[in-house]
């Protein structure tokens, strides 16, 4: 959502004040943003707490105003009855790649990774993303209103930079571009880069040393929040250096410019450098970066044997975006494999949101939560309350996305991203019945549901299935 | 035990959901290999147990029944008995309490790579395609399981997995002879084979096949190449079935014992068009599709699939991964069930096998949202007898039936709940798994020594 254009609309509601215009795609407020109440529902703010019995929910103006037992529904207000049903915020989807793909295994179809591009660092998947994809439309049903959208790195240890959207039903699905960059340095990223660990360590080293050289060296003009057609939208502002091409750079440089340039706001900080690792030792040898390059703003990605130093995690303050119930020991660097990772990391108080990625669909957050909670009954295992559950799947990944406050979570001021459930959102009998975004109530119908509507009896007497829609 | 085959083809077919146990006649081959016993036979033994007692818990009968605070009586690998409260525990049986929890049969998976494509994934484990030829009926799974993948150890303690079956790869048109394992630790791959199971043969249809052999330059390169390839193999097969068959081949033995109805086969499809064709291939050579796998559009020919006696062995609600998979609908089993079609849920993945009850319990939900209500009771028997009818093995497991193998799991809540878990499981009988005792598990040889050893996992 373009916060132009949405700041432009804004007017109705001028009294917010000019401090909006910064925050305006979370504002979301648009033409069909509802005001609404749900009374009687058992509600769960995803911030870490219990859900709450007999609660209510206020949306308005497209933000949350209230959540709790004991609110009052200002006059006015639509209110529905949310007897039966829970409400939750809507789920926020870690390390995917919606919008960038309709059909995995068809490759025209397929913009999640590039082996044969010249670039890696700069790749940034915003312009790609397609709002209209089948699959956002199904993690939408499924109560997913907030992602992280990522390439997968295919010729580089490189990544590129993913985006953040919303999973709205309009043209806008960008909340913030360019929002993170990852890196691979495990297993996988020891292959990409020549053959083993070493040489991702020796090719990341290099990388961001480029990376500091070019931004000591390179002259910026302007104002970097001034150009590109496409703004970030809030407080990221675009990086002249990445369409400029004044600076000089040394002979024996291994990183196209575009590529170095990504990396600066990397090794300043201001971007989050997402590193997916899994071995205990490969995520010392991570936070040991730290010392390096002081200034880099780590997120673990995977940590699949993160148990095994969670107090080392913990101490460095590095959130992680874990892999979710893996537990065997899929390569050499995930023997100690255990779906009470999660658990054990956030015991020693690390920061923990699920990676979509370790699970075949982004809908599956609640039911991957869920099993995390079922470990609680599991002598030994080391599982999360419903609360922590609920919050590792909405407000937790917001904050990792350095959104905490904006979505993820009930708490006032936040976008209206609410879901209304038919039953204990993380049982695997519920499903949403209502979804909302930035306060306006969102289509679930796809193409799956056509074709169940359509097959919903196999009776061709008068007419082909093809004339049933 | 000797397999009998089943008849499906002119016969009523007038039973339950699963039509695969026809009318039933002796398996007429003379080929020593159309079950698991010979050769490679099986060395199973079931493990010692004590009789049983478990008391007051819900159990699912895996046929469909339901008793609330029942009683399942277990002794010497069998089932003795099942009922209510007000049955008798004879003397000698130790009482398990179940208040509170819940009973079913051993989870069965029909569509398993476990031991073929075992962890960790390298390369030199990579055992399950023999990708050099579209049609390779003479290769055989077993070959290739390695009894120490560490993903057999949590099927049984996550997913309550007491019996699977593991097939090869769908990279060929006819991939070669399935193997059916009692999910049991065990030295050898013989240790774990599953006494007088059939043997099936894998197939698949569509992008697969066409894929892997065009992309060599290769027949076939077309749905229509996957056809003719498959219709000139089966000529050549009757004509071997029919002969004196002196000179030995091992893929038409293969081939041979699917047309005299020993060998069941499993066959990998994702489109109703493509299945429809397989369904009169079937016709034209005599031989039945027992189950057809992955099956995303099912739910577009409930009523082919009704009337063929063939089972669908599905995920709950992937879909769109590849072009043969975009139409596939989360309703897809409730929809079959609706149509009287025989469901079956399935896990092709070595972590999705642990939770196959949670994909059933998805399955059902979504049908009841479009109206569709299938009680609990039934959705277990898409991961018990429905399996076993379609692997051919219900006359042994799959319920919970006097006489049948005790292989049970004590859950501890509703295993449709996403927050329960087996508790104990019983293979023939012996405890195999118990959440309570931290030695009660197996750990594989590869896992001695690692970090994690003998951990919850």
């Amino acid at each position: 959502m373009s916060a132009v254009r949405k700041n432009r609309r804004l007017t109705p509601m001028g009294t917010l004040g000019i401090a909006c215009a910064f925050v305006g795609a979370f504002t979301g407020w648009s033409a069909n943003a509802q005001d609404f109440a749900i009374t009687n529902a058992t509600v769960a703010t995803g911030d870490g707490s219990e859900p709450i019995q007999n609660a209510t929910v206020v949306v308005r103006g497209g933000k949350v105003v209230a959540a709790g037992a004991g609110v009052a529904v200002p006059s006015g207000i639509p209110v529905s009855d949310g007897t039966g049903t829970w409400v939750t915020p809507g789920i926020v989807a870690s390390m995917t790649d919606l919008g960038l793909l309709d059909v995995g295994a068809v490759q025209q179809s397929n913009d999640s990774s590039a082996r044969n591009s010249p670039f890696s660092a700069a790749l940034d998947v915003a312009p790609a993303i397609n709002p209209t994809s089948q699959h956002i439309l199904v993690s939408r049903a499924g109560g997913v209103t907030r992602a992280t959208v990522s390439s997968s790195q295919a010729g580089s240890i490189f990544a590129g930079q993913g985006a953040i959207i919303d999973l709205g039903n309009d043209a806008d699905a960008v909340t913030r571009s360019r929002a993170f960059q990852v890196v691979a340095l495990g297993e996988a990223g020891g292959r990409l880069a020549g053959g083993s660990r070493v040489a991702a360590h020796a090719l990341f080293r290099n990388a961001l040393r480029e990376a500091r050289d070019y931004g000591n060296r390179a002259r910026i003009a302007g104002s970097p929040s001034s150009a590109g057609t496409r703004s970030s939208d809030d407080d990221m502002p675009l990086d002249l250096r990445m369409s400029d091409n004044a600076a000089d750079r040394g002979s024996d440089t291994l990183l196209t410019r575009f590529d170095a340039a990504a990396l600066v706001p990397v090794v300043n900080g201001t971007q989050p450098l997402y590193v997916q690792v899994e071995r205990a030792a490969d995520i010392r040898s991570v936070l040991a970066l730290k010392t390096e390059f002081p200034r880099l703003d780590m997120v673990l990605v995977g940590a699949t044997e993160g148990w095994l130093v969670a107090n080392d995690i913990a101490a460095a303050g590095v959130p992680v975006i874990a892999d979710t119930l893996d537990d065997l020991p899929a390569n050499f660097e995930e023997l100690a494999a255990t779906q009470s990772n999660i658990g054990r990391m956030v015991r020693a108080g690390v920061k923990v949101a699920l990676n979509a990625a370790s699970m075949r669909q982004p809908r599956y957050l609640p039911q991957y939560a869920g099993n995390l909670v079922a470990l609680q009954q599991m002598p030994r295992a080391s599982g999360l309350s419903w609360g922590q559950a609920m919050a590792s799947i909405t407000s937790i990944p917001a904050e990792i996305a350095g959104m905490a406050g904006k979505f993820g979570s009930l708490t006032p001021g936040a976008a209206g991203d609410v879901v209304v459930w038919d039953g204990d959102p993380l049982e695997t009998s519920s499903a949403p019945v209502k979804v909302y975004i930035d306060g306006v109530e969102q289509p679930v119908d796809n193409h799956q549901t056509r074709l169940r509507d359509r097959y919903r009896d196999l009776d061709e007497s008068d007419l082909p299935k093809a004339y049933d829609w | 035990m000797r397999y009998r085959a089943y008849l499906s083809l002119g016969g009523a077919i007038a039973l339950a959901a699963c039509a695969t146990t026809g009318e039933t006649r002796p398996a007429k081959t003379s080929s020593a290999s159309a079950t698991a016993d010979a050769p490679y036979a099986s060395t199973y033994k079931a493990y010692p147990g004590g009789p049983t007692a478990l008391v007051g818990a819900t159990v699912y009968d895996g046929a469909g029944g339901r008793i609330d605070n029942g009683i399942v009586l277990f002794a010497n690998g069998k089932v003795v008995a099942i009922g209510g409260a007000d049955m008798a525990i004879p003397a000698g049986y130790t009482q398990i309490d179940g208040t509170g929890k819940f009973v079913t049969p051993g989870i069965i998976d029909i569509h398993s790579h476990l031991g073929d494509y075992p962890t960790p994934s390298v390369d030199a484990h990579s055992d399950g395609n023999e990708a050099t030829s579209p049609t390779t009926p003479e290769v055989w799974a077993e070959h290739s399981v390695w009894p120490q993948d560490p993903g057999f150890t949590r099927a049984l303690a996550n997913g309550g997995v007491t019996a699977l079956q593991i097939l090869p790869g769908s990279a060929n048109l006819m991939g070669g002879r399935s193997v059916t394992l009692k999910n049991v630790p065990s030295r050898t791959v013989q240790g774990m084979k599953f006494p007088g199971a059939p043997y099936g043969m894998k197939m698949a249809c569509g992008e697969n096949p066409k894929r892997v052999y065009g992309g060599k330059g290769r027949m076939p390169s077309t749905r229509m190449g996957n056809f003719a390839v498959n219709r000139q193999t089966w000529i050549e097969a009757k004509e071997y079935a029919e002969g004196d068959r002196k000179k030995r081949d091992l893929g038409k033995e293969t081939l041979a014992g699917v047309l005299a109805g020993d060998i069941l086969v499993h066959n990998h499809c994702y489109r109703a068009d493509e299945m429809a064709l397989v369904l009169d291939m079937a016709k034209e050579f005599g031989y039945k599709v027992s189950a057809f796998h992955h099956a995303v559009e099912s739910y577009k020919i409930g009523d082919l699939l009704k009337a063929s006696g063939t089972c669908s062995a599905i995920w709950a609600d992937w879909y769109g991964f590849k072009m043969e998979a975009y139409d596939g609908i989360p309703e897809n089993a409730a929809l079959l069930q609706r149509e009287g079609a025989c469901v079956v849920i399935h896990s092709d993945d070595e972590n999705d096998i642990q939770r196959l009850n949670q994909e059933a319990a998805k399955a059902q939900a979504d049908g009841r949202r479009m109206g569709i209500d299938i009680p609990d009771a039934e959705v277990i028997s898409w991961l018990t007898l429905n399996p076993a009818k379609a692997m051919g093995i219900d006359r042994m497991t799959g319920s919970l039936a006097e006489g049948k193998m005790a292989d049970v799991v004590l859950w501890n809540g509703n295993p449709l709940s996403v927050y329960s878990r087996p508790e104990k499981v019983w293979v023939d009988g012996a405890l195999l798994f118990d959440a309570n005792d931290a030695k009660r598990r197996p750990v594989s040889d590869f896992e001695l020594g690692q970090p994690g050893e003998g951990d919850v996992k």
